[in-house]
């Protein structure tokens, strides 16, 4: 076959490693800056079966890196956008999306169906829930995460090598490291550190080089050095994940470290029935936005004012453009207040789409 | 000793530097981090872990070579 030759007149590689490829069923969470050139090197290599796991919508600030997309697929599923193009790329190979979030519930029953699991998320919540369902599932983990100029790169769960808790135990504070919405990303930095995640998950599947299993790479796009750190297993942190695998799918108190993850746009929140609205910007700040009747309790307050927290709904907090509605949230959630979401642009976003209907 | 300190994504912004040599008379990983925190007070609100010798180790681990990095985790994609 003349789409595979390439590959086919290695002789590392040849007939038989293009077969394993074809054989092979990848995992791949996330079809945003790393995922999108992850899927793209591998669907061209001809891995037999992908599947895309995301949920998110593709808006035009994510064209300056996620090279899947285009104006044509702006505001459409980014897993169902990315099938679409990888099929035009591939047409022999079987892409299932599942435009969905990966949660305690459906991970460990989707990982089982595939061989080898790529993390392309971008908050901590769904990187430690992969990499506990990795374990949990016995499955190699393809590693990469990338913070403005810098990435990292490893392989965890294989062969009974470290994961990733042995490096990080614990997610940090919630809204402690930004992501790359928040603090911006150079754009072809997820192109590189998701080109290498594709290059281990081919290396894992064809048995060739040494696997970047027990090490972390950090890689550093400004002066264009590597480094590779020496990662140990650490049994405690393996078995204490391995203890819970029965109660797994009931864990997901833990999972709740991404304030990111807790937020709505207005059309989102307008949909939401018994729903509490809390204003917590400065009793001086204008506009006010009547129309929903939200309580007011400004930011600098909410600590002590906890009693007026209606328990039985969900609660959408705002404040004018979006930032003290995070801390806000985190800081709900630090008092064991859940189902609380910040609203995306703030009290600017209510007026707007008030004005526009 | 004079320690080569290596710090990485986000606590650049925090020691304003990529690279330092730190004067240490002291012994393991975790007097290291309260004379790093007593330089760099906003240091200590970050997660991170310390490698010495390129190899990740714990806050009792003794320090024996200079080479030192400090190493957040990064949640982009």
């Amino acid at each position: 076959m003349s789409r595979y030759s390439r590959h086919i007149i290695l002789s590392e590689i040849g007939q038989e490693g293009q077969d394993k490829l074809t054989q092979a069923k990848v995992l791949v969470i996330g079809a945003g800056g790393l995922g999108c050139p992850i899927l793209q090197y591998l669907a061209a290599a001809g891995i037999g079966t992908l599947g895309i796991v995301d949920f998110d919508i593709v808006e035009e600030s994510n064209l300056q890196r996620q090279i899947l997309f285009g104006i044509s697929t702006l505001g459409k599923n980014k897993a169902l956008a990315a099938k679409e193009r990888l099929e035009d790329l591939n047409p022999t190979i079987s892409i299932t999306a599942y435009p969905e979030r990966l949660t305690v519930k459906n991970a460990v029953s989707l990982f089982n169906k595939y061989d080898i699991i790529v993390d392309g998320t971008d908050n901590f919540t769904t990187r430690y829930l992969i990499n506990d369902a990795s374990l949990i599932t016995n499955k190699p983990l393809v590693y990469g995460a990338i913070y403005k100029f810098e990435g990292q790169v490893s392989v965890f769960n294989y062969q009974n090598g470290p994961s990733y808790r042995c490096i990080f135990p614990t997610p940090p504070k919630a809204g402690s490291v930004a992501n790359c919405s928040e603090v911006g990303v150079l754009g072809v930095l997820p192109g590189i550190i998701g080109s290498m995640q594709a290059n281990e998950v081919l290396k894992l599947i064809l048995g060739l080089g040494n696997v970047l299993s027990g090490k972390l790479l950090c890689y550093n796009a400004l002066t264009a050095e590597s480094i590779s750190l020496t990662v140990n297993k650490s049994e405690t942190e393996v078995n204490k994940v391995l203890n819970q695998k029965d109660t797994f799918q009931d864990s997901h108190e833990e999972f709740n470290c991404d304030i990111n993850l807790n937020e709505l746009s207005i059309i989102e929140a307008l949909q939401k029935e018994n729903v509490q609205y809390i204003d917590v910007r400065e009793t001086h700040e204008q506009p006010k936005v009547d129309i929903i009747n939200p309580i007011l309790i400004p930011l600098s307050e909410l600590e002590l004012k906890l009693d007026k927290i209606d328990h039985e709904k969900e609660k959408i907090i705002f404040c004018q453009s979006g930032i003290r509605s995070k801390k806000a949230v985190a800081l709900l959630q630090k008092n064991k207040i859940n189902n609380c979401y910040s609203l995306k642009e703030g009290a600017i976003a209510i007026i707007e789409h008030y004005n526009k209907n | 000793m004079n320690l080569n300190i290596k710090y990485f994504g986000m606590l650049t912004e925090v020691t304003q530097c990529q690279e330092e040599t730190f004067l240490f008379s002291q012994s393991t990983v975790a007097d290291l981090l309260i004379a790093l925190f007593n330089k760099y007070p906003l240091l200590e609100e970050r997660d991170f872990q310390v490698a010495q010798r390129q190899t990740l180790v714990s806050k009792d681990a003794i320090i024996s070579d200079v080479e030192i990095a400090l190493l957040p985790p990064f949640a982009g994609g």
